[in-house]
């Protein structure tokens, strides 16, 4: 009887406790903004011109990360390292924490950058709500806050993203130009993820009066748990099923699940026949851009949002004044508040503009061009 | 190790059946089998009449053979696991690592490391191979800490869960790793990774024979031993029953033709005029299935037959008694995790194969389809119970609910909800069940 219950409270806890921890894995190839614009108030590029990160109220100036999951690959490899130089160019300090997906933990982490002497903070938050407390305390210490890649509902911050509404704008226009007409299938991210609607909705706004005239038809849309390729995979090989082939385009939100959708469509043979979008700048996605088998993949060149938040800090550092910084300007969230913010415009790659991935240095030509016939596209 | 020792063998008497139930215990069938059987049949034909008529056609059957077979795989073993009243958490993640290594080592290690190039004959092998051990050695450690350091095997799973992802972000930052050695794509099923039309009739064909050999050879046994036998009638029923599943599932497989343009594809290449209406060609059973069915044999051979397959089985019946008896049990468990490795490996293979790309969430929630299908199955958490076929049917079972609901355009929150739901109502009812049996 006692090893009955136990076995029994190990299967209960089992599956709770997987679904706990696979939950707080995040979406490896994606790092999406928690929230994103509803409007395009800002799209201004920084300018190093005129910054004032060498000025000498910022020398000397500690500026503190505080990271939600160090863990994902892009943190580390472009958008620290971005930061970092920005803040040393302006003869700043650096120091971060990691929370490790724990909102709580980041409660901590951001008490214990204040105490090291931080004079500016850079949040990518892990939860817009549960930081605000810590937005509260930084600002009743009169340090001001930059919400970094994710925004923060609290009218106090500075905030620094991606547009990314735009992101889905960017990724229906491309196909929209290929296929102006025929069946659409739509294969959306995280649906506990509100970039996934927010993408959606960029999207829709290009593709609506060609959906209202009939023109253009939803033929299967669906979201997935925690961006998977596999999944997207099978989706789209029901999708399939279900339309007899009739498939037209595929709107992927982005590149690890536009992957999933290739596979499908390569082994009803359909692969470059049906245009695919994406986003990320994931290698494979840009040797699939080169190959032809995906159609758009938009960049977001995360070094460019790293050197955007680090100048911003710099600028913080001598005037904690938020809508003094270069480039901002005032930023209506869902949640009604208005914040200065920059919005950065993110670049969408097609086949005619690899160079341009190529020229970043953010992928080699031989990882691009892998399987290309030499000369087939600009760039390879 | 003979045949008296086989608990679940009841002799059965030559009357003639009266009722449906007294049919099932001459044939020795097993109710909770066909009683899945029957679940699974209104599934299929509730969701083709939600459809349209869309679920029941050949190419959604056949998609779902391929969806179904890298759960189906790991839930063979799962069955071990469980049945000696431990878990494993870690296998999403152990699929997450092996799956990711074989693409490193096609994609990375063999072309670019080694510089011997792309596609090369050997390189689908070595990776299989590189990816399976990895799986055997992963499983072996956990399976140590377990049997012989004596920490429940919750907790090392769990851990194993974490650390074998971490390490998956690791190796390459995350990146995605494609794509795929043109010969080991073909692990993951398509079009041509299927045995086509000839390949399955003739898989069909030894299939029925090794049906009629291995039942005639076990009455024939049976009768040596003074042990009670099925009715003819029964056996014969049996055989005819089992040979009409498999050629049916070949015709299904074989009547799914190849998608038009990869058929023209074909046609341009060998040089072929395609008659008026495009080449047909038979699909056939993918390569994932035929590795399924392979699994499930080798497995079911392992559990009934041979004597580490009985030891589990005693160990979840009674650990005690069975450590008292004389069993190694310590050795057991630990290999109990390293079969699981090995499965959670070919099914890591077939996951990367497929997606033609190793990608950091492969396999990701695995652990939890593959303990659902298990339990689904009839495995008991109490330990000692469960079967590998039942297993193989609760993974199609969940496979099912889950392609069908993509049909309908359920979103996945909707499909978790709907699998869950089932998930207890299944447990939950074969309990009541054995329950009232056991009365």
């Amino acid at each position: 009887m006692f090893h009955r219950r136990i076995a029994a409270l190990v299967a209960v806890t089992a599956i709770a406790a997987a679904a706990c921890s696979s939950a707080a894995t995040p979406a490896p190839t994606t790092a999406p903004a928690t929230a994103a614009p509803t409007t395009t108030a800002a799209s201004t590029a920084p300018s190093a011109a005129g910054s004032p990160a060498g000025s000498p109220a910022a020398a000397g100036c500690t500026v503190g990360v505080s990271w939600n999951n160090y863990q994902e690959e892009r943190w580390a490899k472009w958008d620290e390292p971005a930061i970092k130089a920005a803040v040393a160019a302006g003869n700043g300090k650096y120091i971060s924490s990691d929370a490790k997906s724990s909102a709580a933990t980041q409660t901590t982490d951001v008490e214990n950058l204040i105490s090291q002497g931080a004079k500016v903070l850079i949040i990518l938050a892990q939860d817009d709500k549960a930081i605000k407390s810590s937005v509260a305390t930084a600002a009743a210490a009169g340090i001001p806050v930059i919400a970094y890649d994710r925004l923060i509902e609290d009218k106090s911050v500075f905030y620094v993203t991606f547009d990314n509404v735009e992101v889905g704008r960017m990724q229906a226009r491309a196909i929209f130009a290929v296929k102006p007409a025929g069946n659409y299938v739509f294969i959306k991210g995280n649906a506990a993820d509100a970039n996934a609607k927010f993408l959606k909705g960029g999207q829709d706004e290009i593709i609506k009066d060609a959906v209202a005239s009939g023109a253009i038809k939803n033929v299967g849309e669906t979201f997935t748990d925690s961006w998977k390729p596999a999944l997207a995979q099978t989706e789209m090989e029901q999708f399939l099923t279900a339309n007899n082939n009739n498939v037209d385009a595929v709107l992927s939100e982005n590149d690890g699940m536009a992957g999933g959708v290739i596979a499908a469509l390569t082994a009803q043979g359909l692969q470059g026949k049906v245009p695919v979008s994406g986003q990320d700048g994931d290698q494979a996605a840009l040797n699939r851009v080169a190959l032809g088998t995906q159609t758009v993949d938009v960049w977001k060149d995360s070094r460019l949002l790293g050197k955007t938040a680090g100048e911003a800090a710099m600028q913080l550092c001598a005037s904690s004044d938020v809508t003094k910084v270069t480039g901002a300007a005032p930023f209506t969230t869902p949640g009604g508040n208005t914040v200065s913010s920059i919005l950065l415009k993110a670049q969408p790659i097609d086949k005619t503009n690899l160079q341009i991935v190529l020229d970043a240095g953010w992928i080699t030509k031989d990882k691009l061009c892998q399987g290309v016939t030499a000369g087939s596209v600009p760039g390879c | 190790m003979t045949e008296a020792t086989v608990p679940s063998e009841i002799p059965a008497s030559d009357r003639p059946a009266r009722s449906v139930g007294s049919f099932m215990q001459a044939a020795e069938v097993d109710s909770r089998l066909v009683g899945m059987l029957i679940a699974l049949a209104i599934i299929w034909v509730g969701f083709n009449f939600l459809s349209g008529g869309l679920f029941l056609t050949s190419r959604n059957l056949w998609n779902l053979s391929v969806q179904s077979s890298s759960i189906a795989i790991m839930a063979t073993g799962m069955v071990l696991i469980i049945v000696s009243r431990n878990i494993d958490l870690s296998i999403g993640s152990i699929v997450g690592i092996t799956g990711y290594t074989m693409a490193m080592v096609q994609a990375i290690w063999i072309p670019n490391s080694l510089g011997l190039g792309v596609n090369q004959p050997y390189t689908w092998i070595i990776a299989l191979v590189v990816g399976i051990a990895l799986g055997a050695v992963i499983g072996g450690f956990q399976g140590f800490i377990i049997a012989f350091l004596k920490v429940p095997a919750f907790i090392v799973t769990l851990g194993g869960l974490l650390v074998w992802r971490g390490l998956v972000f690791e190796m390459q930052s995350g990146q995605t790793i494609a794509p795929m050695d043109s010969t080991f794509k073909l692990l993951g099923g398509g079009p041509t990774g299927s045995a086509g039309e000839l390949g399955s009739w003739a898989f069909a064909l030894v299939a029925s024979a090794a049906i009629v050999v291995l039942l005639l050879a076990s009455r024939r046994r049976r009768l040596k031993y003074g042990f009670g036998v099925r009715p003819m009638w029964a056996e014969v029923a049996l055989i005819v029953g089992s040979v009409v599943l498999v050629v049916g599932a070949t015709w299904v497989a074989n009547s799914y033709p190849w998608p038009e343009a990869l058929a023209a594809q074909y046609a341009t290449d060998h040089n072929i005029t395609p008659p008026a209406g495009g080449l047909i060609i038979p699909t056939g059973i993918a390569f994932p299935v035929l590795i399924l069915i392979g699994v499930a044999i080798v497995m079911t051979f392992v559990a009934r037959r041979l004597r580490f397959g009985r030891n589990v089985f005693a160990i979840g019946g009674n650990p005690e008694a069975a450590e008292l008896a004389g069993i190694n049990t310590r050795r057991t468990i630990m290999l109990t995790f390293v079969v699981m490795g090995v499965l959670s490996a070919i099914a890591g293979a077939i996951g990367a194969a497929r997606l033609n790309a190793g990608v950091t969430s492969l396999g990701q929630q695995n652990e939890l389809d593959v303990i659902a299908a298990a339990v689904i199955g009839g495995t008991s958490f109490a330990g000692g119970i469960g079967t590998i076929t039942g297993a193989v049917l609760g993974a199609v079972v969940m496979q099912s609910l889950r392609s069908g609901m993509v049909l309908l355009r359920f979103d996945s929150p909707i499909q978790d909800i709907v699998v869950g739901t089932v998930l207890v109502f299944a447990v939950g009812l074969d309990a009541i069940i054995r329950r009232r049996a056991s009365r």
